[in-house]
């Protein structure tokens, strides 16, 4: 099939951006690396009449870090995310998530902006911004406001961004040295939307005192932090005595859904399971 | 020397060897002609609107607002079509009993299938043509659509023809041996349902038609990507009512083919005819959404099967009955009954058993038309036999290896046949057994399951024996009434400066035809490979012959290479014979010179033979006429069909908390007589292996009650990818066909024979301390904690 006819600008400063949104109100739409909007178009789903290219505005590019946080212009490629030495260093979470995010020629093209403000639920990339407890900087007409990242997946392919926001920048907070970080999903084929997926994150390294973040993606109509899950690790003597406990509480935190791949029931074996191995994992890693 | 030299022997032999394709170079340079890049002058594109209901009533077309579009050339309903199209009924006569109901091109008062076109948009570009057929207004009603195959002869279940009686397209009952003794003496009976999910064939490229009728010569010429073109020169003239030298059929590059390409499809046939309408150029090109709801399915079959064993491992009946849908109409010509037919045919096959009972029935439905992809009923058959077999094997407790060991006809039978009445010449499924085992290290793996299971950690090997159907005779379609030629030609020519241009009816769509014809040619000639250029697809230009398709292409199109090259040989030492004063007999040609016979020693360049030939005749004597053409047909006649066989192997691991199955390895072992090029053929065994694969894990076009196909894409139809896909490790027997001299038979389909069926015995061997039976494919993660009782709630 072949896409609609729509116009198309690219867009050299924010501001620009900004202003050719405004003008295009509800026939407008954003594209960046465009590797999920392309084949919406293409499919007849989406009938934009105008496209505004915000792939090469200097404001959304670039990877900086100060003493505190990493921050990620909304323009970064996957595959510069992939082979940044920063996120490598302060987020390794990311690095381990982004192999999984597709194919490379998709990573090559897709922008981590991109990704979040389309909220596929089976996105890697959301969950992680849960698990690493970010913060989003989007600019509107209005200026500029920040979400925290708990706060912007609103559900199927639905975020706190308005029609006339751009996503800009994400900022992350460098992760010390022993915090521990998981990432695994289940995938029929390697590159696929994940059936089940878990992002994890744990501060502290003694038994009591722990916090630990387990975000699922791929099961409900969005990335969820299973904080039921989360609390009966945490509040028991050891995080493996709270396993059976955690995994029971998944049925509090999750929604799984049916759809093509697997029924709700399986979704939540694989959940239980993706989250006993995290665990496992997580665990070994303050042993090595 | 004496008596007829062996190909193997031919000085500057190339049968045997493995070198490069010559299209390779130009496809990889982006400069191959597919379809789709064709462009004529005052060309359109056609977009056709489909029917979004699986059974509806057309009431009516309003096609105004559609005319009024941007660039529209023409908006044309199935009703209007008939005028240019014929329609057909896609019934063979051997096939008895076989029924089809009028298929037209276009729906004309009722829509049988989701995807069924009903009117078609002619415009000058095809995003104006799908502008522009949305625009099209067509008014349904809606039919109770027949979905499920297991009620689909119910008397409460609606008749998709009412003329036809009933839905039952067809049905074949066998019964061979003493069957009920078997079993009532039987030590053990075994017995399951086998379920195999409705799939396609995902060819790369897809579906691509572009017909130009020229009224100024009153000739139609179809660009097409397809395997026989021959036979659609016959289909088009036959419904566009020309005369068949009016159409000529140009195949072209075609990227993927697997018998999807080999059928009459309605939208295909409806290009053609809007070309005659409209008197220009109109080029169809599937997308992939059309691909999934058009492109023939195959498979959807619900097997029952028993199988009676003796307690000393003896095998001593096979009994099964087979169910498949195959949507509102058999295929035409080649109809949709073959592979419910070929179940029955090949089910034991490989095995001594002479006790035999079958029944299959074929059944209409509302879904996508149902005919033969690559292995057509070999997996099925393979799936069947080969999972009765390790359930007998289980039942005694006894090694599947070994009780294979014990029930495969033995190597020094043939020749021989089997209960359904196949004819095998020489077979060697011992021999590939033991070549199998040692390639595997059949011992070790089991020893390394057994330690591994003691860590919760679950492999399973599988095993499955498996016959294959190539080189057909006319006894496949020909004695049945298609004009579908079972023989090929090929013309072999050496020009002014001694190259060679080869014409042949085989057809190449990837897999190597026009390397294999390069070879054989140029060995049975004796010049190097680079002389060779060979001509296909292309009604006006090659001779008259099948195409490539059911394993063919090597055996019977390579023969007549060979046979063609040999008399172009035996022309040119004629010539040389003359010019040198020497009998023909006393030369041969090595390397493109003609050398005395038997020696190195060098006579006459082919060059300077050709340059006389045709530039001095008027040296040679005045009686004398050079005839550097040659042309030969070749058709086998003393077996119906060339069996090959082979056994296949699976390792793989089942995570039992999650479902997921990791393959780790594959084999495959199989005997497709003289190899011509090792690296064709083991790439169409590891090609033919992913696709049973795919089937195996991930394949599955899914319908809803409704009869709407839930996953036509390629985000959720899964095809295998590499990431997924083992080692696949080839191994070879070789017995060649004495049927021809060349021996080959053909190795297409084998991989795809018997993949799924390892693949689902060695998932059951994994899962064999849980004591679950799967006889379901595809193999998801969902079926198998299913199974396993594991679920979450």
């Amino acid at each position: 099939m072949k896409a609609y006819a729509f116009d198309y600008v690219r867009a050299a400063t924010l501001v620009e951006a900004l202003s050719l949104l405004e003008r295009a109100g509800e026939g407008g739409k954003l594209i960046a690396g465009g590797q999920s909007l392309v084949p919406a178009l293409n499919l007849r789903l989406l009938a934009p009449q105008i496209l505004i290219d915000i792939a090469q505005l200097p404001e959304l590019r670039g990877i900086t870090s100060d003493d505190t946080h990493i921050h990620l212009g909304a323009g970064t490629r996957h595959a510069e995310l992939a082979t940044s030495a920063l996120v490598g260093q302060h987020v390794p979470l990311l690095q381990t998530a982004i192999r999984h995010v597709a194919h490379a020629a998709i990573r090559n093209r897709g922008t981590l902006g991109g990704n979040l403000a389309h909220a596929d639920p089976a996105s890697e990339l959301p969950a992680c911004m849960i698990a690493l407890e970010a913060t989003m900087l989007v600019v509107g007409p209005k200026g500029e406001r920040r979400i925290d990242a708990i706060d912007f997946f609103k559900g199927l392919y639905e975020t706190a961004l308005e029609a006339d926001d751009i996503l800009v920048r994400i900022s992350i907070a460098r992760s010390p040295a022993e915090t521990r970080v998981h990432f695994n999903e289940l995938a029929r084929r390697a590159g696929d939307y994940a059936m089940a997926g878990l992002a994890m994150v744990m501060h502290g390294t003694q038994p009591q005192g722990l916090r630990i973040r387990p975000v699922f993606f791929g099961i409900g109509d969005r990335p969820t932090l299973a904080s039921h899950a989360a609390r009966c690790l945490e509040q028991a003597a050891d995080p493996m005595a709270g396993l059976a406990a955690a995994q029971q509480a998944l049925s509090q935190d999750l929604s799984p859904q049916e759809d093509l791949q697997a029924d709700a029931d399986t979704r939540m074996q694989l959940a239980r399971v993706l989250l006993k191995r995290g665990l496992t994992d997580l665990l070994a890693q303050g042993r090595g | 020397m004496s008596g007829p030299l062996s190909p193997l022997d031919r000085p500057n032999s190339y049968i045997g060897r493995t070198v490069p394709r010559p299209n390779l170079e130009r496809l990889v340079e982006g400069r191959g002609t597919y379809v789709s890049d064709m462009t004529l002058p005052r060309m359109g594109h056609v977009v056709f609107v489909r029917s979004p209901y699986a059974h509806a009533r057309i009431v009516d077309i309003d096609t105004g607002a559609a005319k009024q579009g941007e660039g529209v050339i023409a908006v044309v309903t199935g009703a209007e079509l008939v005028e240019q199209c014929s329609p057909w009924v896609g019934v063979l006569s051997h096939l008895k009993g076989l029924k089809s109901a009028p298929q037209h091109a276009m729906a004309v008062d009722r829509a049988c299938w989701q995807g069924e076109a009903v009117c078609a948009v002619v415009a000058n570009s095809r995003a104006q043509a799908e502008d522009a057929a949305e625009l099209v207004q067509v008014q349904y009603q809606e039919l109770e659509p027949v979905t499920d195959m297991r009620t689909a002869l119910e008397p409460h279940i609606p008749v998709i023809h009412a003329e036809l009686g009933d839905n039952l397209a067809f049905e074949r009952s066998l019964d061979a041996g003493e069957v009920d003794k078997a079993f009532s003496e039987a030590d053990a009976v075994a017995e399951a349902e086998f379920v195999f999910g409705r799939h396609t064939g995902v060819t790369l490229e897809a579906r691509a038609v572009l017909a130009d009728w020229n009224p100024g010569e009153r000739r139609l010429t179809v660009y097409q990507g397809t395997q026989a073109p021959h036979m659609m020169q016959n289909i088009f003239a036959k419904h566009l009512a020309l005369e068949e030298a009016q159409v000529r059929v140009v195949c072209k590059d075609v990227g993927g083919s697997f018998g999807i390409k080999v059928h009459v499809y309605a939208d295909e046939m409806a290009t053609a005819a809007l070309s005659k309408r409209l008197k220009r150029p109109v080029k169809f090109v599937a997308d992939r959404i059309e691909s999934f709801v058009t492109d023939i399915h195959a498979r959807d079959h619900i097997c029952k099967g028993r199988i009676a064993v003796k307690q000393d491992g003896t095998i001593t009946a096979f009994a099964i009955d087979d169910l498949t849908g195959i949507g509102p109409y058999s295929m035409y010509p080649r109809t949709s009954a073959i592979e419910a037919n070929q179940v029955v045919n090949l089910v034991g096959g490989p095995y001594q058993a002479r006790n035999y009972r079958a029944r299959a029935r074929v059944v209409f439905q509302n879904k996508n038309v149902m005919c033969q992809y690559r292995a057509v009923g070999h997996p099925i058959a393979c799936s069947v036999t080969e999972g009765l077999v390790d359930l007998a094997a289980r039942a005694i407790g006894m090694d599947p290896l070994e009780i294979r060991s014990r029930n495969l006809i033995k190597d020094d039978a043939y020749p021989t046949d089997s209960p359904s009445g196949l004819k095998f010449e020489s077979l060697s499924h011992h021999a590939s057994l033991a070549k199998l085992k040692q390639m595997m290290d059949y011992d070790g793996l089991r020893a390394e399951q057994k330690r591994l299971r003691r860590q919760g950690i679950y492999r399973g090997i599988g095993l499955a024996s498996f016959i294959e159907v190539t080189n057909p005779s006319a006894a496949f379609y020909g004695v049945g009434g298609a004009r579908i030629s079972s023989q090929d030609g090929v013309s072999v020519r050496m020009d002014a400066t001694g190259a060679i241009i080869v014409q042949t009816s085989l057809t190449e769509q990837g897999q190597g035809s026009e390397a294999l014809t390069a070879q054989v040619v140029a060995s049975a000639l004796g010049v190097t490979l680079d002389k060779v250029r060979v001509i296909l697809g292309d009604t006006d230009n090659t001779p008259y012959g099948g195409g490539t398709w059911a394993s063919r292409g090597a055996g019977i199109g390579g023969e007549a290479a060979w046979q063609a090259g040999k008399a172009l040989r035996m022309n040119i030492l004629e010539v040389a014979g003359t010019i040198l004063q020497t009998v023909p007999d006393m030369l041969d040609i090595d390397q493109g010179v003609v050398v005395d016979k038997g020696t190195t020693r060098e006579r006459i360049g082919l060059d300077e033979v050709a340059r006389i030939a045709y530039f001095r005749p008027d040296t040679l004597p005045a009686d004398f006429q050079a005839e550097l053409l040659a042309t030969r047909h070749y058709v086998p006649r003393q077996y119906p069909f060339a069996f090959t066989n082979g056994i296949q192997a699976s390792w793989l691991e089942v995570d039992t908390e999650t479902g997921f199955i990791t393959l780790l390895n594959h084999w495959c072992v199989e005997d497709c007589g003289t190899i011509i090029n090792p690296q064709l053929v083991d790439e169409q065994i590891r090609g033919g292996v992913v696709q049973g694969l795919g089937a195996a894990l991930f394949e599955h076009c899914r319908y809803d009650e409704r009869g709407q196909l839930t996953n036509g894409t390629m985000a959720d139809y899964l095809v295998p990818m590499a990431s997924e896909m083992p080692d696949i490790e080839v191994g070879h027997v070789v017995s060649p066909t004495l049927e021809s001299e060349l021996g080959a038979k053909g190795a297409g389909e084998a991989g795809t024979a018997g993949a799924a069926a390892c693949v689902a015995n060695a998932v059951n061997d994994a899962l064999e301390p849980f004591d679950v039976t799967i006889t379901e494919i595809p193999l998801t993660p969902s079926l198998i904690l299913n199974a396993l009782g594991r679920r979450g709630g």
